[in-house]
């Protein structure tokens, strides 16, 4: 196999910044340093170059919904994207729940083998929130995150036995948070955009008051804990004061709620419907403020394909989700004012050590993986396609800056400009 | 004017514009024969995917009127109880040919998603518990039938403001033709955040009932009975009934309006309901004036072939 040069990007090292070449062999990082050449060169220059990107949360839609995306539509669009690796969540059909599907979810993964496909676990047999799902064989088949996502584990007795059951082997709760009885029948953020619609709201406190309730359970049980698309700034406090305990807490926002408000949803376009809901203005900033001061630890795209068929309803009867993969890293850039430490500290090195997976999430090193997310953090662009099986992007007309200009896996470029390479 | 899809938006001059209109078409209605032929070899499609029997009449009547031709969709009978989706449905209907649909649906915006899939107008009869433009104005050509102007006026709103798209488009409406409303109910049934409204709100009918001139009483709508929005029927009509007696202390100008079907005896007692100042009935009449405006704004620009 022939070098792969990457001539001078500005590259994200343990050192700190350095404006430098990196020479890729057999899915190794070579060498780095000035002046280096090859058959394959990727043009760098005022780009950043840093780990590939992370994704604890995205729905691949595999098996049984693959009419809405597959882990092949999905694993291209995470390549474009700038991801190298992607936890898949488990509301699949069949669910997630026992080790031959977590073994197939990653298997189908590297036989695409654009981006490491790694399952996330269900809590619950089925995501029923009734019994614990087969843990163990879940643990065996690799299996390190844990969620029901798509629905809370509501019941906090059940929740804390999986807490004590996984907390000993350091495995990862990552929660839906949303009390059940105040969301019950909203379709969108109560407050003033689904007064004046006259739309039954979800109130804030709906996701606030068990995220509350879980932060006590894992000062009770010592589990690590992960809550999931938080979308109101009281999370943003309660998350702040979890962490001034020492208590083991992370929290992940999504791109659609650091790009947009609920002021989006007055439009009525289900375009624009998930869960958690796009919440107050307010809500926006304290999420937008968290991931910068590094409160909210990573940012997780809750990638949501739905087919175009789905989405072209009325609100109320359209199915949460919104796509994400392929603008994540241009929407982090455009909303927030994280440096390039921060951003790959965000989408990458943090989501790494939180879905503890190995040579992701790494700084370029010599002898590392090469696994790496090329990123020109000045281009100017407005997203218009989706390498998606599904069109539900937000993002679709809004002007964004930065783009991911190379994505590298394993030595090998899987995407170019937004393009994946087949 | 495309569409006609909520009142949001639309300035004095435009409400009272159609208002004028409308006043026309009265006229029209009080001939021997009730009819012009300006929408004739026009087609209109009512398209009511919630069940509803007046606002639909109502329409067919005012379409008729105009001498257009009418057809009818109603989702008991049809395919939608076979699993077929609401654009199929409306892609299909545009296919037999009409030029403009009257769309009732329980799910708020589904008017707006129909006017992106067909170039024809759409009217809004009502979605969700978010507009009714045409109900707002029959109730704003009945209040300045009767007072000669909205401008100045005290309007009660009175009841479930929080699930009705009649209060909505009422409140948009009213305030900008100059009155001054406000929201009367528990707060259960008050919109979440009042402020987003050109009005204002009380908990306590009987604090304000005496500063009205319109007095707008809304539906008790059973069928939200299992979402615990208040403790018994009883319980509201003891607090915001219009009762005799709070009809009594009401002042002799006063109207009342209901945009029915009525409660007897739960939010208006029956005497106040057949009392002359109760324009019930001279709201359902002014509705198909009101309609025939809309439809001749929206479909009688054109030359029919």
């Amino acid at each position: 196999m022939s070098d792969l040069i990457l001539t001078g990007g500005t590259v994200l090292t343990s050192n700190g910044l350095e404006e430098t070449d990196i020479r890729i062999r057999d899915g190794l990082i070579a060498e780095i340093g000035p002046g280096l050449d090859g058959d394959e060169t990727i043009d760098c220059r005022g780009a950043w170059v840093g780990p590939g990107l992370v994704d604890l949360h995205v729905h691949l839609r595999e098996p049984g919904q693959e009419w809405k995306e597959d882990i092949e539509s999905g694993s291209r669009a995470a390549a474009a994207g700038g991801y190298t690796a992607v936890f898949a969540m488990p509301n699949t059909d069949p669910a997630t729940d026992s080790g031959h599907i977590a073994r197939y979810v990653s298997a189908r993964g590297a036989e695409v083998g654009l981006v490491e496909v790694l399952p996330v676990g269900a809590i619950t047999k089925g995501r029923g929130g009734k019994e614990l799902a087969h843990l163990d064989e879940l643990w065996s088949a690799g299996v390190r995150v844990f969620s029901d996502d798509g629905d809370v584990v509501a019941d906090a007795g059940l929740l804390r036995q999986a807490m004590d059951y996984l907390a000993g082997r350091g495995g990862v709760i990552s929660q839906h948070a949303v009390d059940e009885g105040l969301s019950s029948g909203g379709y969108m953020h109560e407050g003033s955009v689904s007064s004046l619609l006259g739309m039954y709201g979800i109130p804030s406190a709906a996701d606030d008051v068990i995220l509350a309730r879980d932060i006590r359970l894992v000062e009770m049980t010592g589990a690590r804990y992960h809550v999931q698309h938080l979308s109101t700034a009281t999370g943003v406090e309660l998350i702040a004061a979890a962490k001034a305990k020492g208590l083991p807490v992370t929290a992940e926002v999504t791109p659609h709620h650091l790009a947009f408000d609920h002021t989006a949803a007055q439009t009525t376009d289900p375009v624009y419907k998930m869960m958690p809901p796009l919440r107050s203005e307010g809500d926006r900033a304290a999420l937008r403020r968290g991931i910068e001061d590094g409160t909210v630890d990573i940012v997780g795209t809750d990638h949501a394909p739905h087919a175009v068929h789905e989405k072209e309803v009325p609100w109320e009867h359209a199915p949460n989700g919104v796509l994400g993969l392929e603008w994540a890293a241009a929407v982090v850039n455009t909303f927030t004012d994280l440096d390039q430490f921060g951003f790959y500290d965000r989408l990458s090195v943090a989501p790494a050590r939180i879905g503890q997976v190995d040579g992701q999430g790494v700084l370029p090193a010599v002898g590392g993986a090469a696994n790496l997310a090329v990123f020109d953090p000045t281009s100017e662009w407005t997203p218009s396609t989706t390498v998606s099986k599904s069109e539900n992007s937000p993002y679709f007309g809004l002007p964004l800056r930065g783009k991911v200009i190379a994505t590298i896996y394993r030595g090998r470029a899987t995407a170019r400009d937004g393009i994946p390479v087949s | 004017m495309n569409h006609f899809l909520t009142i949001e938006g639309l300035s004095a001059d435009d409400l009272n514009g159609l208002l004028d209109d409308a006043d026309e078409f009265v006229d029209v209605l009080h001939r021997p024969i009730p009819k012009v032929p300006a929408l004739r070899g026009k087609t209109v499609a009512t398209m009511f995917f919630e069940p509803s029997t007046r606002t639909k009449m109502s329409f067919e009547k005012a379409a008729k009127a105009l001498s257009a031709d009418t057809m009818s969709f109603s989702p008991g009978t049809s395919s939608l109880s076979k699993g077929e989706s609401l654009k199929d449905t409306v892609l299909t209907i545009k296919a037999m040919g009409t030029d403009a649909m009257v769309v009732r649906h329980k799910a708020t915006g589904a008017p707006w998603r129909i006017a992106e899939w067909i170039e024809q107008p759409v009217l809004n009869a009502g979605d969700g518990a978010h507009q009714h433009p045409t109900q707002a104005l029959l109730d704003a050509l009945t209040i300045r039938q009767h007072f000669g102007t909205l401008e100045g006026l005290k309007i009660g709103i009175i009841g479930d403001i929080r699930h009705s798209r009649v209060a909505r488009s009422d409140i948009q409406a009213f305030s900008t033709l100059g009155a001054e409303v406000t929201m009367v109910a528990p707060r259960t049934l008050l919109p979440v955040d009042p402020a987003v409204f050109a009005a204002a709100a009380s908990e306590n009918l009987d604090e304000v009932l005496e500063d009205f001139d319109v007095l707008y009483v809304l539906r008790v709508q059973a069928e939200r009975g299992g979402a615990s929005v208040f403790p018994s029927l009883s319980e509201y009509t003891d607090r915001y009934g219009i009762t005799t007696e709070r009809f009594a202390r009401l002042s002799p100008e006063a109207i009342v309006l209901h945009p029915g079907p009525m409660n007897r005896g739960v939010e208006i007692e029956g005497a106040v309901a057949d009392d002359p100042r109760a324009l019930i009935l001279d709201q359902v009449f002014n509705g198909v004036a009101v309609r025939m405006a809309v439809l001749f704004r929206l479909l009688g620009g054109e030359s029919s072939e």
